[in-house]
């Protein structure tokens, strides 16, 4: 048997996980991209996936657990009237199959049981290492559909303006929650995150409220940030929020109430009113630097 | 121009997850319950659009008798009127979700221009049901989207990726799923609730196929607490807040 796997590039660290992922169900894994030139066109790819999975007989179709993963997948799931598992951590083969896989940005997670051939599994992001991909043969293709799945397809790409720190590439966010109190109580959050070259972030509350635009939000349904330090202040630590920041190497949380949710998934805590002790982080700053 | 929107019921789980006994939910006790967000962003941009096109604007949601409070809430910030596929509160998994979801859009005397979904539900995650929905009435679909216009017969989409925004355009009728950001939702103003009380809202009880991507339970994810080094209280601890972020070199 055979398990095909849609790369997104060769090179892409989220797909070589799913490379390593799909390796765990004991078949021949056999690699598949898109040629470069090839416009984004989900229909038209899936159906490519799904011919060549059938000239295979493959018994599994996996796809990283990215936006564009999970979309082509969804497609095959559709076009092949099949069960699809997005976003799963572990498969274990058998009949029927069983996954452990990620819900509510992976506060959680599900064991369930698949009914279907071929299976139509996710890799969840960095839920196992990337796979050298170089060790086994990428097949690149050209997607040969017809007109009706080519309908969908990205048309142009208007390039995002450049300015400032990308949230989601920061070594440091500074972010804010519903204790900074307003759109002007992120003045402090703004200076430290500049003193330390970072990215301004916040949470779901501050948007909602309209004080930071969806942009800057850190969370379930917002940016997923990585970065050295995550410096959450007057965030409570909801799993909406933390589903955000869970991949930061180390957080910092400064919160006035010591009961705070936040602090079970803190490394480094500081008990206080945030309007006090963001300043007083800036001006000693200052001071080393003198 | 005619838009329905779907949406669920989903727990505001805050800052804990609790399961229940036989760990097949999260304990809801104590906990509210809302529109899952992406959906409200949804139900918002189909209020806009028609606002904007004329038409009617429909939510439905598959959910128990509770997710009525849903449908009102949706009613509330402008939506005409609501479907409920009403549940036993049990799981549906998405190949069952989406055959209940056809079934009432084609027994429903409107003929959609639009279909809009989230782009995943904030529980369960399982990114396909807009697409299954699509492939079943046979319309185009765009997912993941944070820009809707529509010219005539023609829907144009921005999708946000890496470095840019995407451009997509769909001819409708079209199934589109968007994600939290396309706008920010009104709240619901206290007439909107009073009015949402008396708009026309109907119900049945579709039966649940057989789960082909079936729950067997749910469980915390490990090693997810830590014990925090507490560097000091108030502005004193700044001087220990400098030392760690020397050490770690971000500086």
């Amino acid at each position: 048997m055979t398990t095909v796997v849609f790369l997104e590039a060769a090179a892409d660290e989220l797909s070589q996980q799913a490379v390593t992922f799909a390796a765990s169900l004991g078949d021949d894994v056999q690699p598949i991209a898109f040629d470069p030139s090839e416009g984004y066109a989900p229909a038209a790819w899936a159906q490519t996936l799904v011919e060549l999975a059938q000239q295979r007989g493959a018994g599994a179709v996996v796809a990283p657990g990215t936006d564009r993963g999970n979309e082509v997948l969804a497609h095959i799931a559709a076009k092949l009237d099949q069960p699809m598992s997005a976003n799963c951590m572990t498969v274990t083969p058998g009949d029927p199959a069983t996954v452990v896989r990620m819900r509510w940005g992976g506060s959680l997670l599900e064991e369930a049981r698949v009914h279907g051939s071929p299976l139509l599994l996710s890799a969840a992001p960095h839920a196992v290492a990337a796979a050298p991909v170089s060790d086994v043969e990428v097949v690149t293709v050209s997607a040969s559909a017809s007109e009706a799945d080519s309908v969908v397809r990205v048309s142009e790409t208007i390039p995002a303006s450049t300015a400032g720190v990308s949230l989601a590439d920061a070594d440091v966010v500074v972010s804010g929650g519903r204790g900074v109190g307003s759109a002007e109580g992120f003045a402090i959050i703004e200076e430290l995150a500049a003193l330390l070259g970072g990215a301004v972030g916040c949470s779901r509350a501050v948007t909602s409220a309209g004080w930071r635009p969806h942009s800057d939000q850190v969370g379930q349904t917002g940016t997923k940030v990585s970065p050295e330090i995550y410096i959450a202040c007057g965030i409570s630590g909801a799993t909406q929020h933390m589903a955000g920041c869970k991949g930061a190497k180390r957080l910092l949380a400064i919160n006035p109430d010591g009961e705070a949710s936040i602090f079970a998934s803190a490394d480094y805590a500081v008990i206080g009113d945030l309007h006090e002790v963001v300043p007083a982080i800036s001006s000693e700053i200052r001071k080393v630097r003198g | 121009m005619n838009i329905l929107v779907c949406v669920k019921r989903v727990p505001l789980t805050g800052g804990k997850i609790t399961l229940t006994e036989d760990e097949r939910a999260i304990q809801t006790r104590h906990l509210g319950f809302t529109v899952s967000p992406h959906e409200e962003c949804a139900a918002e941009e189909a209020i806009r659009l028609v606002e904007q096109h004329g038409g009617e604007s429909v939510v439905l949601t598959l959910g128990p008798a509770e997710a009525e409070e849903q449908l009102r809430d949706m009613m509330a910030i402008g939506i005409d009127r609501g479907i409920h596929l009403v549940t036993d509160g049990g799981e549906w998994d998405p190949q069952a979700t989406t055959s209940a979801i056809v079934d009432a859009i084609r027994a429903d005397g409107a003929q959609f221009d639009l279909i809009l979904f989230g782009n995943e539900s904030a529980d369960a995650g399982n990114y396909q049901v807009p697409v299954r929905v699509a492939y079943a009435l046979g319309h185009p679909v765009i997912n993941g989207i944070k820009g809707i216009a529509v010219d005539g017969d023609t829907i144009r989409c921005e999708r946000e990726v890496a470095g840019g925004r995407d451009v997509y355009a769909a001819p409708l009728p079209a199934v589109v799923s968007v994600l939290e950001g396309i706008n920010l939702p009104r709240y619901p103003s206290v007439p909107g609730r009073m009015r949402a009380k008396r708009k026309p809202l109907v119900s049945s009880e579709p039966a649940r196929p057989g789960a082909r991507l079936e729950m067997v339970r749910l469980r915390l994810p490990e090693g997810s607490t830590k014990q925090a080094e507490v560097l000091g209280n108030g502005p004193e601890a700044a001087p220990r807040v400098v030392e760690i972020l020397t050490e770690i070199g971000v500086m």
